[in-house]
């Protein structure tokens, strides 16, 4: 399948088991949304993926374009398509937004192309400036150090200005609805659409809330509880599950 | 991030360094190993100097041989001042055209680029090679403009009355055991003045260069700002790498007159085998501007601590300070402002970095004396930790004897963390690019002070040291 698929994936943390035997497929081109209250391991879902250091899985797959990427770091996962937009983004001082994405997409060039000269200045900012634009965001913020300072809103936008420039098959979007008002979560959203159709991107948004799901209309709803997926569903899913809550769940699903 | 516990980032410390060739030993002149009054009578005779000179040196010798070795600080015991020889004459004299320098010589400048930074973006050059500056020149418009940049020595021949004027009031041979024994054997260095209300815009550098083994460099410079004027001076300095050590001792003594701004910007690379042991001082007058922008990357063991003495109200004194300590590599770097005088201002920003064991230090200084009312002081200081195993620590001092004043200390010490790490290398860095750019973005408030050709050399030089293999 092309696309990101997990099989039976254990993950712990401090030999706590979090993610507890999930499954879940996302092809190219879908989205979906994996919902579930805090402490539930989204969080740590996403981590695993992207592969973090400190989340080992003790059993089942990850796959990218059905390959197992398990014991690949996270720079061969990035450069093999997939994207995590981090719900705390790190900063970088004395690295400016440009000079990074420009170091990103060249090491992805010369990836691709050994004997790649890099980007041409020019084009770059053509293209960063594009970007910038359609995120509504001042061309100013290019020349700012990566996270560092940037408000919860600049740095959810600069998450998605690196998707937009780094132009991932699969995204994982961590909770980027956190720290957006309602103006901002409208631009950020409507990039991230038009992103997903330019690119036929795959997407798994992972969210608390169902807010995001106005503005991003997901194929696939999936609500996750105690490491794993308990019920998975259209769209209309999570218009019930605001309605009725989480308990609503826990009372349908006996959990195991 | 758990293999990041045995990378092994090369450069620093290691054995690829790029500026280890050696040349042939082309001395016209060596005096004997060690020290005594004879060598320090054979130097002052070689370069034919006036009376007053050797009787400064001879003071010199006394106070340096009295003098206990420092009781703080890294450990000297290593360094053998009995079988080193104090002065190398290179060639017969100092040069103004690049076709008279002896072909060994000129090859190695050539090969570290000199001549050719020369003509791009240079106002003047002098450089160095073992104890003698080989070559002095200025563009021909400041030296009409009356812009003195010669070697120290041809200053002493050429304007006895304004060198005798300066030399030695800022840094006295008394200072410290080092400052003594350059004061003794001094050799090599420039001589600099800019006269009232000249804007040199141009950088002029010096670069120096040791060759051949256990030898000492101990170059003596001496620059003069006066009012109005101003002035960016760079050294740079590399050496081959040999299993024994060399020893680099510089005394450089800067006069700022009022309203006049000098600048001085060091890149310091020597190989792994140098001592070097520098003391750096400018006296700072009404309304002047002092600023060190001191980077050490090279040598064994580096104590240095810039300094500057703001004598006359308004003067104001910056560091930028980077070190940067490899496998081996004790960088003690920091800095020295003491305020005499009402409201003057200092600015201290020290950024240290160490990796595969390495240790560097900020060790500062900031007095404020009685006389100086309403006075402003601020240290930060910046460390950044590679590796387990390295080290960095801070020592600063603060002596405040006037209760009108504003002084702030800010320090922090940082490792890179595995969630920056993470980060980065989620977007397609690998690790080793991806600390590459946190070392790079952290250095980056210095670099970015650097003229553009030297920032670039600075980023060159930096992702060398951080090139190899990682995990």
């Amino acid at each position: 399948m092309t696309g990101l698929e997990i099989k039976n994936l254990s993950v712990n943390i401090h030999d706590k088991e979090i993610i507890k035997n999930f499954s879940l497929k996302v092809p190219k081109g879908e989205i979906h949304a994996v919902m579930g209250p805090n402490g539930t391991g989204k969080s740590t879902l996403s981590y695993s993926i992207m592969g973090h250091p400190a989340y080992h899985p003790t059993q089942g797959e990850i796959l990218l374009n059905d390959q197992i990427i398990n014991d690949w770091s996270p720079d061969q996962r990035s450069q093999a398509g997939l994207f995590l937009a981090m719900q705390y983004p790190v900063a970088v001082p004395g690295v400016s937004v440009a000079n990074f994405l420009r170091t990103a997409m060249n090491i992805r060039r010369k990836a691709a192309n050994p004997s790649d000269k890099g980007i041409p200045i020019p084009e770059f900012r053509k293209i960063l400036k594009e970007k910038m634009a359609y995120l509504k965001m001042d061309p100013s913020f290019s020349s700012r150090y990566l996270n560092d300072g940037f408000s919860g809103g600049e740095k959810k936008r600069a998450e998605v200005l690196q998707m937009a420039m780094l132009k991932p098959e699969i995204a994982i979007l961590d909770e980027i609805d956190s720290g957006l008002d309602i103006d901002a979560l409208r631009i950020v959203a409507e990039g991230i659409n038009t992103l997903a159709q330019e690119n036929q991107m795959g997407i798994l948004i992972i969210t608390h809330y169902q807010r995001l799901l106005d503005y991003i209309k997901p194929d696939v709803v999936h609500i996750m509880m105690d490491g794993h997926i308990v019920l998975s569903g259209k769209s209309e899913l999570a218009l019930e599950l605001e309605e009725k809550g989480y308990d609503w769940i826990r009372q349908e699903q006996p959990l195991p | 991030m758990e293999k990041s516990q045995d990378i092994q980032l090369k450069g620093i410390g290691d054995s690829d360094y790029q500026y280890g060739f050696q040349d042939p030993d082309v001395s016209v002149f060596k005096t004997r190993e060690g020290l005594d009054e004879d060598v320090v009578r054979q130097i002052s005779a070689m370069k034919g100097e006036p009376e007053w000179m050797l009787d400064y040196r001879l003071k010199g010798l006394k106070h340096f041989q009295q003098r206990p070795m420092p009781s703080w600080g890294p450990d000297l015991s290593d360094l053998d001042l009995d079988h080193l020889i104090y002065y190398v004459r290179p060639s017969e004299k100092s040069e103004k055209s690049w076709d008279e320098v002896p072909d060994t010589i000129k090859n190695t400048f050539d090969k570290l680029g000199i001549p050719e930074a020369e003509q791009k973006f240079l106002a003047g050059v002098g450089a160095q090679y073992e104890s003698e500056m080989v070559y002095h020149s200025i563009q021909e418009h400041l030296e009409k403009m009356g812009v003195i940049f010669l070697s120290i020595e041809d200053g002493l021949r050429q304007y006895p009355d304004l060198f005798r004027k300066y030399f030695g009031t800022v840094v006295p041979f008394t200072d410290n055991k080092f400052a003594a024994l350059n004061s003794a054997v001094w050799s090599g260095g420039s001589f600099v003045y800019i006269p009232k209300g000249v804007h040199v815009d141009l950088p002029l550098q010096a670069y120096f260069r040791l060759n051949i083994a256990n030898i000492g460099q101990f170059e003596r410079s001496l620059i003069i700002a006066d009012e109005g004027s101003q002035v960016h001076y760079v050294e740079g300095c590399t050496a081959p790498q040999y299993t024994t050590n060399s020893f680099h001792s510089g005394v450089i003594e800067i006069i700022v007159g009022k309203n006049a701004r000098v600048r001085y910007s060091t890149i310091q690379n020597w190989s792994t085998n140098v001592y070097n042991l520098v003391t750096q001082r400018a006296k700072v007058f009404e309304n002047g501007t002092m600023e060190w922008v001191d980077s050490n990357l090279g040598s064994k063991i580096t104590m240095k601590y810039p300094s500057c003495y703001l004598m006359e109200e308004g003067a104001h004194g910056e560091i930028l300070s980077m070190a940067f300590a490899g496998k081996g590599q004790i960088q003690d770097a920091g800095s020295k402002m003491v305020h005499f005088a009402p409201n003057t201002s200092s600015k201290v920003t020290s950024k240290s970095i160490s990796k595969n064991g390495g240790r560097s230090s900020y060790r500062g200084l900031v007095k404020i004396m009685p006389k100086a009312v309403n006075a402003k002081a601020n240290v930060v200081c910046d460390a950044l930790i590679l590796h387990g195993q390295s080290q960095s620590d801070t020592y600063p001092t603060m002596e405040i004897d006037q209760q009108k004043v504003s002084v702030g200390h800010e320090a922090s010490v940082s490792k890179i963390g595995e969630e920056q790490l993470f980060y980065l290398m989620s977007r397609g860095l690998s690790e080793e690019d991806a600390t590459t750019m946190v070392v790079s973005g952290f250095i980056e408030p210095l670099v970015k002070e650097l003229p553009m050709e030297y920032a670039v050399e600075m980023n060159r030089l930096i992702q060398i040291q951080m090139t190899g293999a990682v995990g």
